[in-house]
């Protein structure tokens, strides 16, 4: 579904729906003396992906590393403060609110919480409904039959259409926000932790609705958690981030099989398995993650990485492909 | 609707006596004012120079229940009719207040930056600028007519929704579903009058009880130096003024009616209050 207002080349780069190009987003936070220079939070810092129609484009990273900060500037809620985002060739991060409000048509998010991106004043329906009544899609009449559908489609009854968000429960939120988003049939959803909030089983059924959903309408996911389990479930290619850089990037079943990244490795040691008996090997990182006001010289990762030499500690790795379309950010890739 | 039926029963069951009194009061009042045409047994302006000065009927007079004024004119029906128009004017300008106040908050929230400055001083200068001076200089001015006076009246006390208005757009914008309807496509527009307001408007109701009486208090003041409503038209005040030049020797026709304006203001004070203490969750019973 593409607007009138903004002609889109869907031809042109048929295959990359979204394309980041050394995005940058810098906050500027207060100093800690009165005259003392203004420091900047580098919450992104130089990031390029690019992802593909249809795919599932999974971003994890542990909280702070700017997940969050990079699906609001994937959307445009926030402007960069240098680099490019480009929807289908388009460059969105200066467009003008109507533009940018058309432009909503084809992309949509789904939150965290599901109760804090509901209004607790509307009644369910309603607020299914709206995106329809903003972009005056059909008319009022046919707009309810709509919602009926969609609510059907994310596994919801008829009688949801008049309850209050706090009547229901967190798994039927998150599905009220899901036909929220998808009434508008986008083409590229943006997921920031969609589950982290929700029940383990409840967790399962909405990755699998999700699934299912892209199954059915072909839509482009860019998918961020902090749970490597889901991330392995349901994306095609990951790329994982530490402090506002992506330091690895490859096809999902690349990335667990020939992990090449120290902190990825880590990460991925660190998923729980479900086996009393079972000895895992476990890598624990010394300390915790430097501030992102104040980062370490050379690679952000050598403070705590186990593997780190001295040229690793002066320059900063770049994110280089090593092959099977497997980019890494070390210089020492795969030695742990 | 079952779930609204038991609300309203709850309400009734933990409502305070007291509070319960000043709210028949003010519903008494308020049906009054609706239906003054009807339960006025006089005309209000008819004059009747023979029955000069009548004492109310409980203190032996035989010209109506509360007596007559200097011109003959029955002092029931007049208290009648000045209720209507205290409370008409104060409404009027209490929503006037309240539309006014709102606006100007969520502008400045929105905007934030030169504009939430140049409101928000604004906003100071009223706070510091006593509101009957401001209002003495307009009336002299400008003259005095009815429109005039209502919107004067509508200036007192918008400060406080605007600064109320402001901080909770602030807030509100933060929330998640703020974000989350921007995010659909809405316009700024869409989202204040869809979505924070409904989300704010138990404070702002709050803000509307106790600004209320207020706006009576002003304008019965108003009414009684005169630069209110002007005869033939009564109000409470003009009432009150009326009758102050009797005090000595009839003194019920300016009692009478300040009675009303005393018992009305502090009703709807007590129910402000009330009201707000039950809606705000931070305020420690």
């Amino acid at each position: 579904m593409t607007t009138g207002i903004i002609n889109l080349d869907k031809n042109k780069n048929s295959s990359s729906i979204m394309q980041i190009k050394d995005l940058i987003c810098h906050f500027s936070v207060k100093s800690e003396t009165m005259f003392g220079k203004k420091r900047r939070l580098r919450a992104v810092d130089g990031i390029n992906f690019n992802v593909k129609k249809g795919e599932t484009f999974g971003i994890v990273g542990e909280s702070g590393c700017g997940k969050s900060t990079t699906a609001k500037l994937v959307l445009n809620m926030i402007s960069p403060t240098s680099g490019e985002v480009l929807y289908r060739g388009l460059e969105m991060t200066n467009l003008k609110p109507a533009k940018w409000r058309a432009l909503r048509e084809d992309m949509q998010m789904i939150f965290q919480d599901p109760l804090g991106a509901l209004d607790p004043y509307m009644t369910i329906g309603k607020q299914i409904k709206e995106p329809l009544d903003i972009h005056k899609i059909g008319i009022p009449r046919e707009r309810r039959e709509k919602v009926i559908k969609i609510l059907a489609s994310v596994g919801m009854e008829d009688y949801m259409y008049d309850r209050f968000p706090h009547e229901i429960s967190g798994g039927q939120r998150q599905r009220a926000v899901l036909a929220r988003a998808l009434i508008l049939e986008p083409d590229l959803l943006v997921c920031d932790e969609p589950v982290s909030a929700l029940d383990v089983s409840i967790q399962a059924q909405v990755i699998n609705l999700l699934k299912e959903i892209q199954k059915d309408r072909g839509l482009t996911y860019i998918f961020i958690s902090h749970d490597l389990r889901i991330i392995r479930y349901i994306c095609n290619r990951v790329a994982v981030m530490y402090l506002g850089k992506i330091v690895e990037e490859a096809e999902c079943g690349e990335l667990f099989k020939n992990t090449a990244h120290p902190y990825t490795k880590a990460l991925i040691a660190s998923i729980p398995v479900p086996d009393p008996s079972f000895k895992k090997e476990r890598i624990i990182l010394p300390g915790e993650p430097p501030s992102p006001v104040n980062l370490p010289r050379g690679c952000r990762f050598s403070p705590r990485c186990p593997i780190a030499i001295d040229k690793c500690r002066e320059n900063e790795p770049l994110l280089e492909d090593k092959g099977n379309n497997h980019k890494v950010a070390c210089y020492r890739p795969g030695e742990l | 609707m079952l779930k609204q039926k038991n609300a309203v029963k709850e309400f009734f069951r933990k409502v305070p006596p007291l509070i319960f009194i000043a709210i028949v009061w003010i519903i008494a009042v308020f049906l009054i004012a609706i239906f003054h045409k009807f339960i006025m047994p006089q005309d209000p302006v008819a004059t009747d120079l023979v029955n000069r000065l009548a004492p109310p009927s409980f203190m032996g007079g035989d010209q109506g229940f509360f007596g007559t004024d200097a011109l003959g004119r029955d002092t029931l029906s007049r208290l009648i009719r000045s209720i209507y128009t205290s409370l008409t004017v104060a409404f009027i300008g209490s929503i006037i207040t309240a539309v006014l106040g709102t606006i100007v908050g969520f502008i400045a929230a929105h905007f934030k930056g030169i504009v939430d400055e140049i409101l928000m001083t604004l906003v100071d200068f009223q706070y510091a600028m006593p509101f009957m001076i401001m209002a003495l200089l307009v009336l002299a001015f400008f003259g005095n007519n009815i429109i005039l006076f209502v919107i004067l009246l509508g200036i007192q006390g918008w400060m406080r929704f605007a600064r109320l208005a402001r901080g909770m757009a602030l807030s509100a914008q933060e929330d998640g579903y703020a974000v989350a309807v921007k995010q659909l496509g809405a316009t700024p527009f869409r989202i204040y009058a869809r979505h924070i307001f409904p989300n704010v408007s138990n404070i702002i109701i709050v803000q509307f009880t106790l600004n209320f009486p207020q706006k009576i208090i002003v304008e019965t003041s108003l009414s009684f130096i005169g630069l209110g409503i002007q005869p033939p038209e009564t109000s409470l005040g003009s009432m009150m003024a009326y009758g102050r030049g009797y005090l000595m020797s009839q003194w019920w026709m300016a009692v009478i009616p300040g009675i009303v304006i005393f018992l009305t203001t502090l009703a709807m004070s007590i129910v402000g209050d009330w009201v707000r203490d039950n809606l705000d969750p931070t305020v420690v019973k």
